[in-house]
């Protein structure tokens, strides 16, 4: 009886100090908040630069950084979900957003822009703005994009008998044929990596058919739409214009691009910085970048990037609010290119020098006018896997583009079911 | 005879982390088999079915699940018996009396198995490489045209079983070499005297007494190459058109990868049943063969 009052006692004083020691810290804190911000990858490292103007312009906030691998971000999120442990705002993969509005873990942005002097949402590319909203609301705001062009070897082109770049996809095949005649059977046209969905859902997405129907409870790859691009996309394989490998069988890809063993590839944002850096001297010149060819004329492509969301749980929305409006600032997002060469959302940074006279970049400032949203459901990541998997049956499996398409169908639609289950259930008949 | 309430003491700590750290997550496990748990049941738990059996007989229904089964099957009875040959035959190498050299050797091949995979595969992705590739570099000494170690659907698994063979066989070496060690000289001895060339040596002394040890490693291995995932995980990512996707691989996909737990835990159940059906038959084998 007495050792336990003792003990009592020892936690009696160990909990006072304890409080004693929070209510320092709380004290000398208590004019400034902190907000906790979540950043991905490269944006994570430099992000640390822009945060002293911030903290400069409002004394009362104090920004605290985590910065997240890619390949661990999404467990984490959803961990920290499950946990109650979300930061105030966050850096999200814009195909993440339908996933975290299931969840209701994001902030309506509606009001916020409504009010804001920042944020004009006309002044943003539709459809990458577009890929925020998720049934009628606003999720997040658009602080980089990534879409996808054609990276491509002018001089081959040129030798082949074209002084310019495909812009249809007839012209594309014309170009195609030309290259695989003029470099001979050990090189090729084009690199598709097979296990990159990126390019197959770009010309999936630029045929007017959607890729699931009836507001994403379906899928809608044996429609003609789908059908006819998975068709172009396998065709180039099948002439021997693309090498049926995945990237794992090239080693590098600025070297070989450098010894033109493939004279187009399609790829992001990221890549003009590679290719200066990478690309051998002599064959500096030798390279652009042009908008994707569509069917019958420019073609639209994918809209990817990042945004910046507020959590639900967040205590200071209204601080949080004011990281993003700094962000989202036609300055802040020219020094941010500078950083990192992240390509902005919206159109009035464009026309900063900086941006306007990089040849390179032209191509994707034309091409984001035509950025096309993928369905916005939870399940699109899986769906997409999926349809590599058909692409790849038809490339190296040998099965009919018909058969897999309809097999893919079956898997998306019951990958769908649940969600199916749900609308039915929300909306009652 | 009645166990004193001293005694439940003793053990009450222990049992009480096996309950809450095993027990329960286990439980747990084949309670979430029942259901459909996934992402958006985690958002609101009326988003949760119970679907009773539903999930096995999905799963049994997917080709995927087939097909990862068969992947693991293939890799389990082409892998196992090469591991287990290898490490014995290295075993028996470092051990005889013409070796030189051998605590080299012996750290030699033990040194896979302490390397670290990701490192390793960093290193046989170079190897393995189509274009630029030492092995292809290799073959093509001897006229053979540049293989597709990794890309190839057919390749892709025997690359992966040599992989984890070449990463694993230094494992059960030592255990056979300490065993062999362990064996008395005056019994090889008595056999030369009576004649016993060195292979009846092998076959009727070494074996046998290496037996107790031989089915251990036989069934810890099975046990083990059941369990493939880092190999593929690292290498291959599952492809090429699914062929290195592993039972594991394919429960990590749905459970963490997609976030549907429910079939995840199901993929979990049946792996446990198949591992145990096996490990089972290998022991009452054994156990027979033993007492015969």
């Amino acid at each position: 009886m007495l050792r336990m009052s003792g003990f009592t006692a020892t936690l009696r004083i160990l909990f006072g100090t304890v409080l004693i020691l929070v209510g320092a810290c709380s004290d000398s804190a208590s004019q400034r908040q902190t907000l906790r911000f979540w950043a991905m990858g490269r944006e994570g490292e430099v992000i640390a630069q822009l945060i002293p103007e911030f903290e400069r312009r409002n004394p009362d906030l104090r920004v605290e950084v985590q910065q997240l691998p890619w390949t661990a971000a999404h467990e984490k999120l959803l961990t920290a979900f499950a946990a109650d442990a979300l930061p105030d705002l966050c850096q999200l993969g814009n195909t993440w957003i339908p996933e975290l509005a299931a969840l209701n873990a994001l902030t309506a942005l509606d009001p916020l822009v409504a009010k804001s002097k920042v944020v004009d949402a006309q002044d943003y590319f539709p459809g990458i703005w577009d890929t925020n909203v998720v049934d009628g609301h606003l999720h997040g705001i658009p602080w980089y994009v990534d879409t996808r062009v054609l990276f491509y070897r002018s001089d081959l082109l040129r030798k082949a008998g074209f002084e310019r770049p495909p812009r249809s996809w007839a012209e594309w095949e014309l170009a195609l044929d030309a290259i695989k005649k003029e470099v001979g059977p050990a090189r090729y046209a084009i690199l598709l990596p097979l296990n990159e969905f990126e390019p197959l859902l770009a010309l999936g997405l630029q045929q007017d058919d959607p890729l699931l129907s009836k507001d994403g409870q379906w899928g809608n790859f044996s429609g003609p739409g789908f059908r006819r691009a998975l068709n172009f996309y396998a065709g180039m394989f099948r002439k021997g214009w693309a090498p049926a490998m995945n990237n794992s069988a090239i080693s590098n890809v600025w070297t070989e691009f450098g010894r033109g063993y493939f004279s187009f590839y399609m790829s992001g944002p990221w890549n003009i910085e590679e290719f200066k850096r990478r690309l051998p001297a002599q064959h500096h010149g030798d390279w652009m970048t042009a908008p994707l060819p569509g069917p019958d004329g420019p073609g639209a492509s994918t809209a990817g990037g990042s945004s910046l969301v507020i959590f639900r749980s967040s205590r200071r929305p209204q601080a949080a609010w004011r990281m993003i409006e700094y962000l989202s600032e036609p300055d802040t997002q020219v020094r941010f290119h500078a950083l990192t060469g992240n390509l902005p959302p919206r159109r009035a940074p464009w026309r900063d020098k900086q941006l306007s006279h990089d040849i390179y970049a032209k191509a994707f400032r034309e091409q984001l006018e035509r950025a096309r949203p993928t369905p916005k459901v939870p399940e699109w990541e899986r769906i997409m896997s999926e349809m590599q998997l058909a692409a790849e049956q038809v490339v190296a499996g040998g099965i009919s583009i018909d058969e897999a398409t309809q097999s893919l169908d079956r898997r998306v639609d019951a990958i769908l079911e649940k969600r199916r289950w749900m609308l039915a259930r929300s909306r009652p008949q | 005879m009645k166990v004193p309430a001293l005694a439940w003491g003793f053990v009450a700590p222990a049992l009480l982390v096996i309950g809450v750290f095993f027990a329960l997550p286990v439980m747990a496990g084949l309670a979430l088999s029942f259901t459909d748990f996934d992402i958006y049941a985690l958002a609101d738990t009326h988003n949760l079915r119970f679907v009773g059996l539903d999930n096995y007989l999905r799963l049994l229904r997917t080709p995927l699940f087939w097909q990862a089964l068969g992947n693991t099957l293939y890799f389990v009875v082409i892998g196992v018996p090469l591991s287990i040959g290898l490490s014995l035959g290295a075993a028996l190498l470092l051990h005889a009396r013409v070796a030189r050299f051998t605590p080299f050797f012996r750290t030699a091949l033990f040194a896979p198995v302490v390397t670290t995979l990701v490192a390793v595969a960093v290193v046989w992705r170079y190897l393995f490489q189509t274009r630029y590739g030492m092995v292809n570099h290799v073959l093509a000494n001897f006229g053979i045209a540049p293989l597709d170690w990794l890309g190839d659907p057919h390749l892709a698994m025997p690359t992966i079983i040599l992989l984890a063979v070449w990463k694993n066989f230094g494992y059960n070496m030592v255990i056979f070499l300490a065993n062999l060690q362990a064996v008395p000289e005056e019994v090889y001895e008595a056999a030369r005297i009576d004649g016993a060339s060195t292979f009846q040596q092998l076959l009727y002394i070494t074996l046998p007494i290496l037996r107790p040890t031989l089915v251990l490693v036989g069934i810890l291995t099975t046990a083990g190459y059941f369990q493939l995932f880092a190999e593929p995980y690292v290498m291959t990512q599952g492809g090429p058109l699914r062929s290195t996707v592993s039972v594991l691989y394919f429960m990590y996909e749905e459970g963490f990868k997609w976030w549907n737990f429910g079939t995840a835990s199901t993929v979990a159940v049946l792996l446990f049943a198949l591992m145990f059906a096996v490990t089972w038959t290998l022991m009452r084998v054994s156990r027979s063969e033993s007492a015969a």
